[in-house]
Order: C-alpha cells, then structure tokens, then sequence
C-alpha cells in the first residue's frame, strides 16, 4: 500500500514570513547596510592609505604597546610581513575591518542587552534560552536569515557575524553585573543613589573585567564567522580560501588559510593580554 | 526629641506575607509561622523610638532580626507593616525618589563588612554620597579630607582599600559615612568583623567623636559587652521581637526574662558596675567652715565609723580626715580641722567601673570619695558596699 503525505508547504511559509519582514523592516537593514558600509569603506581606506611595510610596522608597534611582549610582537611582524609576501594584504586588510565593525556593532548592541537582563529578571529569563539555543546552531545557519535581508555581499556578512558574535557579549556584561557583591549594591543604595548612579559608578566598573571577557569571545567569534561568511560574498581571507576551494587550488587555499591563522594568534594573544590587566 | 520613632513594624520575607502576617498577629511564633506558611518572619512587631543624639544598641543572637530591623529604618528592606517615623515623617510613605533624597539627607550607614568600593581609592569611598548628592567637586573633596582625618586616616586617601587593615577599612567605611553629615547613623554590626583590640580601640574612638558629634546612631551589635559600653539604650531582640528595652544597668540589674538573663550571665559583671550604682549617695561629713574637731569626732561616732571627709559650702571635698588624728586635736584643745585634714583623700569619678575601684581601694585606709567634675561629693563607697554589690548580682570577685 503506498500512500504518500502530501508535503508541507514550510519553505513556502517561510519565504513570506521573510518577505514580510523585508518589507516592513527595510527601515532598520537601510540603516545597518548604512553603517556597516561605511564602517569597512572607512576602515579599508585608513589601513590601505599608507604602503604595506608602514602598516606593518606600525600594527607590530601597536602589539607591543598593547602587550609589552616581545614573542607577540616579533611574530606579528613576521607574519604580518609572510602575509604580504603572498600577496594577501588586501584580503587581510578587508578582513580585519569586517572583524572590526562586525565587532564594534555587536558589542554596542550586546552591552546594552546585556545591561538590560542583569537589571531587569523577565528580560533575563527570556533572552537566556535564546542565548543558548543560538550557541547550539552550526555557523553557517546564520547565513541563511541575512541573504533575504540584505542580498549576498559584504554587508550581509557583517550582520550574520554580528548575530553570531553578540551572544558572548551579552552572556557576560548580563554575568558581570550580576556578580557584583550585592552588599556593594546594598551601599549604593543606602547612600541614595540612583538607578544610572549605581550602573555606571558600581556595577559597570565592577563588571568591566568579565565584560571584556565576552567582548574578547565576541572578536574571536567574529573573526571565524568572517572566515565563513565567505560563502555569501564576504572577499576577504575567507574569500581566498573559498575561491581556492571551488577552484581545487589546494595551494592557494593553504596560503589563504596560513593568513587567517596567523590573523587569528595576533588577536587572541593580544586580547588575553588585554583581557589580564 | 524623637529621632526615630517605629510603630509594629513588621518584615515576612517569602510570597505570602499577608498570611504570615496574620498569624503573627495571632501570637504564632516564627518556626509555627514558617511551618505553615514557608514565610520567614524577620522582624516581628518591633516598636521602640531613639532620642536625638541617642546611641541605641539594637542586640540579639545571629537570626534574631536585627539586620533587618536596620534596614527597615532606611527601607533597604521595605517592611511588611507598620510604621517608621523620621523627624516626624513616615518613611513608609515616601515615594522612590523622597525616599533617595530622604537617604542622602538622614542616613549614613556602615556595614559589617565594610562594603567598600574595591575600585575606588580611599578618598573616591569616602566621596561617594557626596558624589550621589552631586555636590562640587572641590565642596566634596574637602568634606572627605575632613572625615578621614576625624578617623584617623589623614593622608591615605590615594590608597585602595585592598592596601588597608581591617581596621583602617572600616574607618574609611565610618569616615564615608559621616562625609555627607546625616543625622543619623545607622551601624550594622560595624566592628564585628575586627580584632577584639581594634575593636576596643573603634568603640573608644566612636564614644569620643559622639561627645562633639552628637549623632543619632542605631548601633547593632550581637555582643553584650558591646551593646553596654556604646548604648545609652540597648533594645534587646529575639526571634524577629523586641524583648527588652532599657539603659544598659536595667538589662544588668533587672533581666526581663530567661533569654536577657543569659545574655547578661556571661558578662564581667566588674566592668559594668560603675561607681554611681555602688555608691552609699547619704553619709555624713565634716564641713570645713562650720564643724570643729568636736562636731567631727560627734559625728564620727554616732555612725562608728573612723573618717570623715571634708567639705566646703559648695559641697567640694577637701580631703579627710581621721578619728586617732581628730581626737589629737581635741586634747590640744585645738578649733580648726585645718591641721588634720589629708588632702590627697582618694577620689573617683561616678563612671569608673568596679573592676578599677579594687585598686583604688586597695592602698587606703578610708573609703572612696565619689565626686563629679566639679569635684562635689556624690557618694561614697567602702569596701563592703563593693563586694555586697558584686556577691548581689552573681559576679565573680
Ligand atoms: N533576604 C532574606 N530572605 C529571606 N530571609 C531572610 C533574608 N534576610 C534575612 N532573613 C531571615 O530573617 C531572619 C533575621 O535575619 P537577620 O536580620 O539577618 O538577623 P541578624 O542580623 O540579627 O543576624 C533570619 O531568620 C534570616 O534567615
Ligand atoms: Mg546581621
């Protein structure tokens, strides 16, 4: 006996869900296509404005500034330079400012959440199993939602790494704050402060050391969904190694792959050392 | 004048307050009430009021409210029932924003653990309320120089607070909360957390800033000795009730119940009995413009007693004399006392506490001359008086 369901239309279903939002938010993705844009225009125009060796020269003082440390600091210069040896500065370049306006985006809306929940309980309780249900997705799904937003193309990476980069932001200033000493809060408030008083005079200085935790996770996560977002336009590292995929240049490929670690090291190490003092 | 005036008040902590309110009203005790409802009764119908420039202890056990109670005052914690009167205004009443002002005005508060901001230097902690009040920077900084220098603390304003003792940090916590110059302090078990000599050293320096300072202050402490040498008052609580209140010799002398008398069974009774309450307050004297050899020697005779202090109209001591060393004088047919009287005729202020006056007794053959500040005699004691007094209330001699 056959007998065959008939099929569910949920693609169908989704498609106009989408399009409804399209419509009716093209206010909201007008100006995030505006800010991100410009954010990576501006960015990739500063970095490309002087010669590569100069760049170079003054990202690994800026290293050494930041770290003090002179294994960071000789590996920056190094890599930095093998970089531009294989021809992959620009590519860099542009991955470095998507990384960084993804970034910067992120964390101005993911602080602020963040805030929000440890304050407010109900905003928590609900946020909290978003938070979670989102760490469970594979990257990749991220893409699909901004393609119908904002079409395949630079932007619609920045907003797929934003989405995916903001929950370690959020997790943590929401943590943060909550872990302040609640007889410190008690004192706050015995003195008469205010809501925005005890925020910015207690809680939020108090909190800044884990807070910068979450924004350290958000930059790594960025950068590796950068890496991704390859797949709907963003050029870039990610972009070599993709194009080297579909061009079976497995060489190629590794180079490109080479640069995004080297990105990588210089980050984490250089936040980690942020992150200490 | 009332300072601070509380009327029932009453704190349930848990999701039905109302029930447990009831029942507390009923009579049920705290573990009936918290068996039936799950509701934690934290304060319990208290009512007592503190006179302006009154240092009230609140004391009890560790559970018996007393945190509470405090925190009700200045609605920390916003009590279940009752009211709460500051300066004549129910702070029950206020809005969120009076009940800020409110607290920036009246209420200085020092905490058990200091409470300290750890990012903050010493200078910025103690800046703190006048930083909420926002007044100028410059008004605000020498406020603070001020207050640290009242405790001890000049020139350690850059330090952070993780740099100081115990000690000093629950200075810098006092100098906090005496910046903005409230009314009212209110001290929750502020020197539990020291060394029992800083502690001693904090209670001395707290008694002597209030001889100027004059504070209204709620004082809560779990440590009778504590409680009796800061209180002009001391509330005794249990269980979330208040269970005595009285100066600190009616707890000693007239315990209310079993739990009080347990209380004041630990106490070196030695340290709490002052001069003033051993005293014998009539006695005859010698007054050294009126009374000659003979009166005196009358007068110690009809008492049998073998001395005999010496005093002016204005009731001054001038020393003492002896009965061997008077009759001298009567058979030298002598007018004046003049001649005989010791001057050096020990002497004790009301206050100096029993323990002390062994000492003092130790090295004369005459009894201790009570006097005041201006040197006017109030009493005397002798050493059977001092040992009946200590036998009376059970210490230990
Ligand atoms: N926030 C709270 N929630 C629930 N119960 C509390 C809370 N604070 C205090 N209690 C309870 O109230 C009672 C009195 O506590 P507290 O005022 O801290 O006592 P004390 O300061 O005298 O040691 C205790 O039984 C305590 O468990
Ligand atoms: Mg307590």
């Amino acid at each position: 006996m056959s007998f065959e369901l008939p099929r569910l239309p949920l693609g169908d279903g989704i498609e106009a869900v989408l399009d409804f939002l399209v419509h009716n938010l093209a206010f909201a993705t007008k100006a995030f296509s505006a800010v991100a844009d410009q954010g990576i225009r501006l960015m990739e125009t500063a970095m490309m404005a002087v010669h590569p060796i100069i760049m170079i020269f003054i990202l690994t003082a800026l290293v050494f500034y930041l770290t003090r440390q002179r294994g960071v600091t000789i590996f920056t210069f190094l890599g930095m330079g093998l970089i531009w040896n294989l021809g992959l500065w620009s590519a860099t370049v542009s991955t470095l400012s998507l990384v960084l306006v993804a970034t910067l985006i992120a964390i101005s809306i993911g602080i602020p959440i963040g805030i929000f929940c440890a304050l407010n309980g109900y905003a928590y309780k609900i946020v909290r199993p978003i938070l979670d249900f989102m760490q469970t997705l594979p990257a990749f799904v991220y893409l699909i939602p901004a393609i119908p937003f904002f079409g395949l193309g630079r932007v619609a990476a920045i907003f797929a790494t934003v989405i995916f980069s903001m929950p370690p932001a959020i997790r943590f200033t929401t943590l943060g704050i909550k872990q302040v000493p609640k007889e410190l809060v008690e004192c706050a408030d015995a003195f008469g402060a205010d809501r925005w008083q005890k925020l910015f005079k207690i809680q939020l200085p108090l909190a800044k050391t884990t807070i910068m935790g979450g924004v350290n996770q958000t930059i790594m996560l960025a950068l590796s969904m950068v890496v991704i977002a390859a797949m709907i336009g963003a050029r870039g590292l990610g972009g070599e190694v993709w194009r080297a995929i579909q061009r079976l240049q497995p060489g190629a490929g590794f180079e490109a792959g080479i640069g995004i670690v080297i990105v990588a090291i210089i980050l984490d190490r250089v936040l980690q050392k942020l992150s200490k003092s | 004048m009332e300072k601070i005036v509380l009327k029932n008040v009453c704190k349930i902590f848990g999701d039905h307050p109302q029930k447990a309110l009831k029942l507390l009203k009923e009579g049920k005790d705290k573990d009936e009430i918290q068996a039936k409802t799950g509701s934690v009764v934290g304060v319990n119908q208290a009512s007592f009021e503190v006179k302006e420039g009154e240092i009230v202890v609140v004391m009890g056990l560790s559970g018996s409210g007393k945190s509470t109670l405090v925190r009700c005052i200045n609605r920390l914690f916003e009590p279940t029932s009752g009211e709460i009167f500051v300066d004549g205004q129910d702070v029950t009443k206020l809005s969120r924003e009076e009940l800020r002002q409110f607290r920036q005005q009246k209420f200085g508060m020092v905490f058990q653990n200091f409470a300290l901001f750890p990012h903050r230097t010493v200078i910025h902690n103690v800046e703190f309320g006048l930083e909420i009040q926002k007044s100028d920077l410059s008004v605000r900084r020498e406020k603070a120089e001020k207050a640290l220098e009242l405790v001890g603390l000049k020139g350690w304003g850059e330090k952070f607070p993780s740099e100081l003792s115990g000690g000093m940090q629950q200075r810098v916590g006092l100098a906090r909360a005496l910046a903005m110059d409230p009314d009212i302090l209110l001290m929750d078990e502020a020197f539990s957390a020291l060394d029992p000599l800083i502690r001693r050293d904090m209670q001395d320096e707290l008694i002597e800033m209030q001889q100027s300072m004059r504070k209204t202050i709620v004082f809560i402490s779990h440590d009778l000795d504590e409680a009796l040498k800061l209180g002009d008052r001391i509330v005794l609580m249990k269980d979330g009730a208040v269970v005595q209140i009285g100066t600190p010799e009616d707890i000693l002398m007239n315990p209310s119940n079993e739990y009080v008398a347990k209380f004041v069974e630990e106490v070196d009774i030695t340290k709490v009995l002052t001069a003033e309450t051993i005293m014998k307050k009539s006695q005859d004297v010698a007054y050294l413009t009126s009374d000659g050899p003979r009166a005196a020697m009358r007068k110690m005779k009809n008492n049998a007693i073998a001395s005999l202090f010496v005093l002016d109209k204005q009731n001054k001591l001038h020393g003492v004399v002896f009965a061997d060393e008077v009759a001298k004088l009567i058979e030298k047919g002598e007018k004046s006392l003049e001649s005989a009287i010791h001057r050096d005729a020990a002497a004790v202020s009301p206050d100096t506490p029993a323990s002390e006056l062994f000492a003092v007794m130790q090295s004369i053959s005459h009894p201790v001359a009570v006097v005041d500040e201006n040197n006017k005699l109030k009493g005397i004691i002798v050493k059977g008086l001092l040992m009946a007094a200590i036998a009376e209330r059970g210490g230990n001699i």
